[in-house]
């Protein structure tokens, strides 16, 4: 069955919208567009969905309590909210480096969790030496 | 160069003094951005007063990506753009006092900060660079009547909360504004677990960018409803909920279009303002609608010597046109200490038409033979298609620009040569907006 | 919580606390129950702050006498000894049409019939060099110099500490429930459990009637009456430097326009009877009448650089109209200060003289206690210290150079000076009370956070309890992830089931 799908482009503040006249998963036309852009964002958003997810992650015994991260590529838009179920379980220990990788492969996409800044370790009193 | 740090301490006179090139107020995206940029010009005693526990700014709680796409060409995280600009002024050497807030600016320039440690310092200062940023309208200044419990949030305060603090700051949220932070905390609480019921907006479309309704509500559902607002706040302790009212052209509230949202937390994301309260105590002049001092091309604000950047000279939709200006206040304020710009015996006043909401900046009052270019940035009043900006002087036209879309929320940019200014046919420039089929 | 003593004061508002702290000043054992987290919330935190000169009451009424009374207690000791903001900044009623002035004429002779000094007619000229905002319309004013200005919080506050170190108790979060009768007294049950006391004064405000109610004193009624407000800027363009009342008509007082200690300009109050002692919401119209009154003196006040709307409730007896302070003969040894709606702040130092009388009256004789100290010193004003001072005190205690709140330039030592008073800052609004972070142009925007991990810290709770103002006003619902964590819980809880 055919059917009409609107998508906003989101690839420069106009924000054409995109009507598709999609069937079973196929592209038959597509209305909208104001650039070639605009229709390669228009067929991957129908397709294939995907999203940066900032968010962050608890931390021990650093400056601050978590650490902001963010996947290293765009994951599938459906894994964003188990991927913040997953990462709610996760704990790191200070200090952190912006780039480092918090999590290698976050739900199976095969994409990385990693920090987006520097978080020092917090000032401890000092211990005694041995 | 003057010495830096002459510290003098006593028992009947505790407070510190020191000399300095130029002190840099707020070490945010645009006291970063104007620190590198005098350094980079060659003045290398610089101080970096910021009142919080470190550098960044408001960009350090705003964890998603969105930053750098101008400046970078990539596309960045808040703390991750950040962090560029505070290796570059440790780099630098450029001296950092945190958790240090400034107490006052004089009209000549003596600055006084306090912190814990050194206690209250008196700096003279060369040149002020005023970077302080914006803080954002709070319920009262909206004039929500209603009663005054826990749960009310400025949108800002609850993703520094989020973000930086752990703490969530209610469970069930309606979000007043479409601003960019609210459409992007409107994702964040609710990736957090929280439900978002609505996102509310006066006027007839929404304050973000599109990418952020896409991203931020689009993917969750999260409903936009546009010409709404909160006319009534209920709950004794805890918000219980709101009463929202569908609003007229004139932003009044429609008799008969009530309804009630049940909610514990309401987030407001209704503007931002300049934080101008060291400038007006410095003696600056402020513009009426940016609601941040008037400025010439350099940055520099009527009380001599004192500059402003960034969102306390005007609220920015995007941080690097934040770091682009405070780069100008910067490389501005290092070169007229190095005594390379000329003063213009008579300024160019820029005006404007009433399409604009506003220019920056106001004037052009210099001749500076390192500057080829003066950018002016703007805003329209409300969205047009197909528009050009043009600019013109004595009825010549110099240069334009073609917009697809103006929006009011986003900011317009257009540059002018230096060769073109040395041959006004009078000292005023006008910037017009007009349809395309009209130019 | 102490079982038994001598007096028990119900109400923890600026009459309660004043009462409390006169009566340590002699030889008594006194405990004062608030059933707030904190003095100062109910009708005390919400009015327009004035301590009136006198010219307006009536003499055949208790609070008419007591607030003659009350402004000549402030002048001589109050401002001396407790170390509350108070200035003498003079009140003007503003006749703004010539058919008003018979009425000032009126409240002249009344005022110096009740021995109010320095009372005079200012014509247009000296009124608009005095207060150039006035409206053109204004003919001529009333001017009393002495009308003063207070802030009621810390009033309220150094009522309560000075009474807690000269050794009477407060015991906060201390609802009364009920009050019975007993051979010596009353057995008082309140949250935090029973107490016995001889004498039982009730200055419980808006709930007076209820308390009264508990042993059978219940033929008056407390009617709530709304008064709403807006304080606006301190930056904000329009200085006013004294008390401007419009001329007062048979149907209404007139919106005030003054300013605060702090110098926000404040403008209110309407009045509306409502049913609800809790509902101090504020409404459209309300407001809308408190801006168009406010600018039959002032034409030029907009509703631009508000930083802050609030409503107060003042508990009205409607009957008659006064206040009720007198020994329940019914019941000895019960004193009722109820129904103290305007000028019950002006009245409260005279009001806890004449009850002192009261309690002589029954006791026979009050013994002064020589250790009595009515000095009372807050933590340093921080703001208002010149940056030479400022430099000095951090110098000597650090603290003070850590500002949180950047409005109102607090410093984290005057926070934790707040939270460890006598009668300790519990809330984030009692800290506001005291020492103001969050009473600035931002509301707290800036500092809330950092005001909450303070109050974690030094109470020695997660941040996740710490409430605005009373029990059901925590500000943060929980730690971020939590929920999602529960969530997954679930999530997993259902498979297993499966």
């Amino acid at each position: 069955m055919t059917e009409t799908i609107t998508i906003t482009c989101i690839r420069c503040p106009v924000g054409c919208d995109i009507d598709l006249e999609v069937e079973d998963g196929e592209i038959l036309s597509m209305e909208g567009a104001g650039c070639i852009q605009g229709e390669d964002y228009a067929r991957e958003e129908y397709r294939n969905p995907t999203r940066v997810l900032p968010t962050t992650v608890r931390v021990k015994g650093g400056v601050l309590p978590y650490v902001p991260v963010k996947t290293a590529e765009p994951i599938p838009k459906g894994e964003l909210e188990a991927a913040v179920e997953e990462l709610a379980t996760v704990e790191v220990e200070a200090p952190i480096e912006l780039g480092d990788v918090i999590v290698e492969d976050i739900r199976g996409t095969g994409v990385a969790i990693v920090a987006t800044r520097d978080l020092p370790a917090a000032e401890e009193e000092p211990v005694a030496a041995d | 160069m003057t010495e830096s740090r002459q510290a003098v301490t006593g028992d009947l006179d505790a407070m510190r003094r020191e000399e300095h090139d130029l002190v840099v107020v707020g070490g945010g995206p645009a006291g970063l951005g104007a620190a590198q940029a005098a350094y980079d010009e060659g003045v290398d005693d610089i101080v970096i007063l910021e009142r919080d526990f470190e550098l960044g700014g408001i960009l350090q709680q705003c964890v998603h990506p969105g930053f750098g796409l101008e400046y970078f060409e990539e596309e960045l995280t808040g703390p991750e753009y950040a962090q560029q600009f505070i290796e570059n002024v440790a780099e630098r050497g450029v001296d950092i006092r945190l958790d240090t807030m400034v107490l006052e600016v004089t009209h000549d320039r003596t600055v006084y900060a306090v912190n814990d440690e050194d206690g209250v310092t008196e700096i003279d200062a060369e040149k002020v660079i005023l970077a302080m940023g914006c803080r954002e309208r709070t319920r009262d200044a909206l004039d929500i009547p209603g009663s005054r419990p826990a749960g009310i949030f400025t949108a800002g305060t609850a993703q520094r909360l989020i973000n930086m603090e752990g703490k969530l700051p209610g469970e069930k949220a309606v979000i007043l504004g479409s601003g960019d932070v609210g459409l992007i905390m409107a994702r964040h609480m609710h990736l957090e677990g929280a439900e978002v019921e609505a996102v509310l907006e006066i006027m007839p479309y929404t304050g973000g960018i599109t990418r952020n309704v896409v991203q931020c509500l689009e993917d969750f559902d999260i409903p936009l409803r546009t010409q709404q607002t909160i006319t009534e706040i209920h709950g004794n302790d805890r918000v219980e909920g709101v009463t929202v009212q569908e609003v007229d052209e004139d932003f009044e509230p429609i008799p008969g279009t009530e309804y009630e949202i049940e909610c514990d937390t309401i987030l407001l994301s209704v503007g931002l303002i300049p934080e101008n309260e060291l400038s007006i105590d410095a003696g600056v002049e402020l513009h009426s609608v940016t609601g941040g001092p008037i400025v010439d091309e350099t940055r520099e604000t009527n009380v001599e010597d004192i500059y402003a950047c960034g969102n306390v000279l005007h609220v920015h939709d995007v941080v690097d046109w934040v770091t682009e200006e405070s780069m100008i206040a910067g490389r501005s304020a290092a070169r007229s200490l190095q005594d390379r710009v000329e003063t213009r015996e008579e300024p160019i006043e820029i005006e404007s038409t009433e399409k604009l909401r506003y220019v920056v900046p106001d004037r052009i009052s210099t001749v500076d033979p390192d500057r080829e270019e003066i950018p002016l940035y703007m805003r329209v009043h409300a969205p047009m298609e197909e528009v050009f900006v043009t600019l013109s002087s004595g009825g010549e036209q110099l240069a334009r620009t073609f917009e697809r879309r103006a929006e009011p929320g986003e900011m317009i940019t257009l540059n002018v040569d230096s060769e073109t200014l040395a041959e006004l046919p009078e000292p005023r420039l006008e910037l017009d907006v007009v349809q395309r089929e009209e130019a | 919580m102490q079982s038994e003593t001598d007096v028990l004061v119900v109400g923890g508002g600026v009459t309660g606390t004043a009462i409390a702290r006169e009566l340590s000043r002699y030889r008594l054992d006194v405990v004062l129950v608030e059933k707030a987290p904190d003095v100062c919330t109910g009708t005390s935190k919400a009015n327009t702050a004035l301590i009136h000169a006198g010219f307006n009451a009536d003499p055949e009424k208790q609070k008419g006498r007591l607030n003659v009374r009350g402004n000549e207690l402030y002048h001589e000791r109050i401002q001396h000894e407790l170390d509350v903001p108070i200035e003498w900044r003079g009140a003007l009623v503003v006749a703004t049409d010539e058919s008003e002035r018979p009425k000032l004429e009126e409240l002249l002779e009344k005022g110096q019939r009740n021995g109010v000094d320095g009372l005079e007619i200012l014509e247009r000229e000296a009124l608009l060099e005095k207060e150039p905002h006035l409206s053109d319309d204004a003919v001529a004013a009333l001017w009393a110099p002495t009308a003063g200005i207070v802030n009621p919080f810390e009033l309220t506050v150094g009522f309560a500490n000075n009474a807690v170190e000269n050794g009477a108790s407060v015991e906060l979060e201390a609802e009364v429930t009920d009050i019975t009768e007993t051979d010596d007294g009353f057995t008082v049950e309140t949250a935090k459990g029973e107490i016995d006391a001889e004498i039982v004064i009730n200055a419980a405000g808006l709930y007076s009637d209820e308390v009264s109610a508990m042993v059978g004193i219940d033929d008056f009624e407390i009617t709530p009456r709304r008064g709403e407000y807006y304080l606006y800027d301190k930056q904000f363009e329009i200085d006013i430097d004294t008390t401007i009342f419009p001329v007062p008509t048979e149907v209404t007082k007139g919106i005030v326009v003054t300013p605060t200690d702090e110098n926000n300009l404040l403008i209110g109050p309407n009045a509306q009877e409502i049913d609800d002692k809790r509902d101090k919401a504020t409404t459209r119209q309300g407001l809308d009448k408190v801006l168009e009154g406010a600018k039959k003196t002032v034409p030029d006040l907009t509703k631009q650089d508000v930083i802050k709307e609030f409503a107060g409730l003042r508990p009205a007896i409607k009957e008659t109209g006064d206040f009720r302070i007198q020994i329940e003969e019914e019941v000895p040894g019960f004193i009722n200060a109820a129904g103290i709606q305007s000028p019950g702040l002006a009245s409260a130092p005279a009001t806890a003289e004449l009850v002192v009388d009261l309690v002589e009256e029954l006791t026979g004789d009050l013994e002064e206690d020589p250790t009595f100290d009515p000095n009372y010193s807050g933590p340093p004003k921080v703001r208002h210290m010149s940056h030479k001072e400022r430099a000095a005190l951090i110098e000597e205690d650090p603290r003070y150079g850590q500002i949180i709140c950047r409005c109102e330039t607090v410093t984290e030592g005057e926070i934790r000076d707040a939270i460890n008073q006598p009668v300790p800052a519990q809330t984030v609004n009692a800290i506001k009370r005291r020492v103001r972070p969050g009473a600035g142009r931002c509301q707290g925007g800036f500092c809330g956070p950092r005001v909450i991990e303070i109050l974690s810290e030094e109470l020695d709770v997660p941040m996740t309890e710490i409430k605005l103002e009373e029990e059901g006003s925590e500000l943060l619902t929980d730690e971020i992830k939590q929920p999602l964590l529960e969530k997954s819980r679930e999530g997993s809880e259902v498979n297993a089931d499966d």
